[in-house]
């Protein structure tokens, strides 16, 4: 296997986008191949620009990720893109549509497109993004774009896995800004205000200014950018106004500080994993589902019901 | 977020549904995009007008089990193997991928595509959940390594 393996990775860091993409299913699979290789590559990545794109359905995560690509090419950067799209919950099945506003992307060479199920996780993004990103990274990307699920305020966990978040708003929630949570406003490094060709632009600006002057003091001041992405207007700002985000992260040391703090929540997630795994074999699903019974028919609660599974302090 | 390696996630049968040529009409692409997904597969679609490269390329880049094509206009013929053309042309090829066909087809014609690379093609009246089956059945033949 090793030498398969071998001669996949020197095809994949040769560029080879077929090698890349059978390495990016391992992956996310959680395939040992997957691991393997990921050991293999982590060294070499940490080079890219993450940039993260979040906003709720329909704000134009896709087209903005489309139009913020094409910036990118012209400045002579390679691109790579994660898009995420949310699977059912009672199928486990998906319908991925990210790539329906990223058709004229195809030909270019330099843009690897990648579309990612959520696969039951819930914090936007699916469990193996970082990692599919790690190898994005490692293959020599200049910039990989995130495209989360948008399905709403949670969406916090693009924050440890992007350098700079970028929220996409729109004119016409205006009157919601209101829904506009502390939480997701803390979180995003540059808000953009997408549709800029509809009614109600300078409002949205506006709200969104008395939104940001109420959240806590940051050494950095998100900056506001109105675009068309369809008209490709604006975009070039919205580049820059992430630039100077990276600009300022390594001026402030940031940089290195957040690398720290991804590095520890993906470790802590995993091991978490690693240890309900354990737990389950050792002890079993036989015994979990005799707690579970014990504590729906109320002969016990579920903190003693856990406390007899992994045993008490 | 669980560990992918613990949760021991089996392998998803990934879908490219395509659209390929120059009518507009994609309801029928749309209706096996839905089906595949509520059979549990992911399903990526990349909408309308889609040209052979465009298709081959989202199907490298998404490492598709299955690319799913439909054609309404008659142009089946003309189109459908240039598509497998340009897919061969990047390492993916019957042996590995599933091609699948669907539209107003003759028996001829299928006769024809499956000549070029076409596992099955499936007529206006197929339904979905055959073609779920279809391909349920046929993946695990497939030579991924
Ligand atoms: N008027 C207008 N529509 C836009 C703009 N950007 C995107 N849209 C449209 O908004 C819809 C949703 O876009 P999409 O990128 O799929 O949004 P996502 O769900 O956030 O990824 C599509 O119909 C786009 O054409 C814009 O700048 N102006
Ligand atoms: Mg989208």
């Amino acid at each position: 296997m090793s030498g398969r393996l071998d001669e996949l990775q020197a095809r994949l860091l040769d560029g080879d986008r077929r090698a890349l993409s059978r390495v990016l299913s391992w992956v996310e699979n959680g395939d040992a191949r997957g691991r393997e290789m990921l050991r293999r590559l982590y060294p070499r990545s940490g080079r890219a620009r993450i940039i993260g794109l979040t906003g709720s359905p329909g704000a134009g995560k896709s087209t903005v990720t489309n139009e913020f690509a094409k910036v990118c090419r012209a400045r002579g950067l390679s691109v790579g893109i994660v898009a995420v799209d949310p699977s059912s919950p009672y199928t486990q099945g998906a319908i991925l549509g990210d790539r329906v506003r990223m058709a004229e992307l195809h030909a270019d060479r330099g843009v690897f497109i990648r579309s990612l199920a959520s696969r039951g996780a819930l914090g936007g993004l699916s469990a193996a993004t970082q990692d599919v990103v790690h190898v994005l990274d490692a293959y020599g990307k200049d910039v990989v774009l995130i495209e989360t699920v948008g399905a709403g305020q949670d969406e916090v966990e693009i924050a440890s896995t992007a350098q700079t978040t970028v929220l996409v708003n729109t004119p016409n929630m205006g009157d919601d800004v209101q829904t506009l949570k502390a939480g997701i406003m803390e979180i995003a490094d540059v808000l953009a205000v997408n549709k800029a060709d509809l009614p109600g632009v300078d409002r949205m600006v506006s709200a969104l200014k008395a939104l940001l002057s109420l959240a806590p003091d940051r050494d950095w001041q998100p900056p506001i950018t109105p675009l068309v992405a369809t008209k490709s207007e604006g975009v070039e700002q919205l580049v820059d106004a992430c630039e100077a985000h990276h600009a300022h992260l390594v001026e402030t040391g940031r940089l290195a500080d957040a690398e720290s703090a991804r590095a520890r929540q993906q470790i802590v997630a995993l091991a978490r994993g690693r240890v309900l795994a354990n737990l389950l074999n050792e002890i079993g699903e036989e015994r979990l589902s005799q707690l579970s019974t014990a504590v729906a028919s109320r002969s016990t609660d579920p903190h003693s019901a856990a406390e007899a599974w992994v045993g008490g302090e | 977020m669980p560990d992918t390696d613990a949760a021991a996630v089996a392998e998803k049968i990934r879908v490219l549904v395509a659209k390929p040529g120059l009518d507009g009409h994609d309801r029928g692409a749309k209706i096996v995009a839905r089906a595949l997904r509520d059979a549990g597969m992911e399903v990526i679609y990349t909408g309308i007008r889609q040209t052979p490269d465009m298709i081959a390329e989202a199907a490298l880049q998404e490492d598709v089990h299955v690319i799913a094509l439909s054609v309404l206009s008659g142009a089946h013929l003309e189109l459908f193997p240039r598509i497998v053309d340009a897919c061969r042309e990047r390492g993916i090829t019957p042996q590995n991928t599933l091609f699948l066909g669907g539209g107003i087809i003759p028996p001829d014609d299928a006769a024809m595509l499956q000549g070029v690379g076409f596992s099955a093609v499936f007529g206006p009246g197929a339904h979905t959940g055959d073609i779920a089956a279809y391909v349920r059945e046929h993946v695990p033949a497939l030579d991924r390594s």
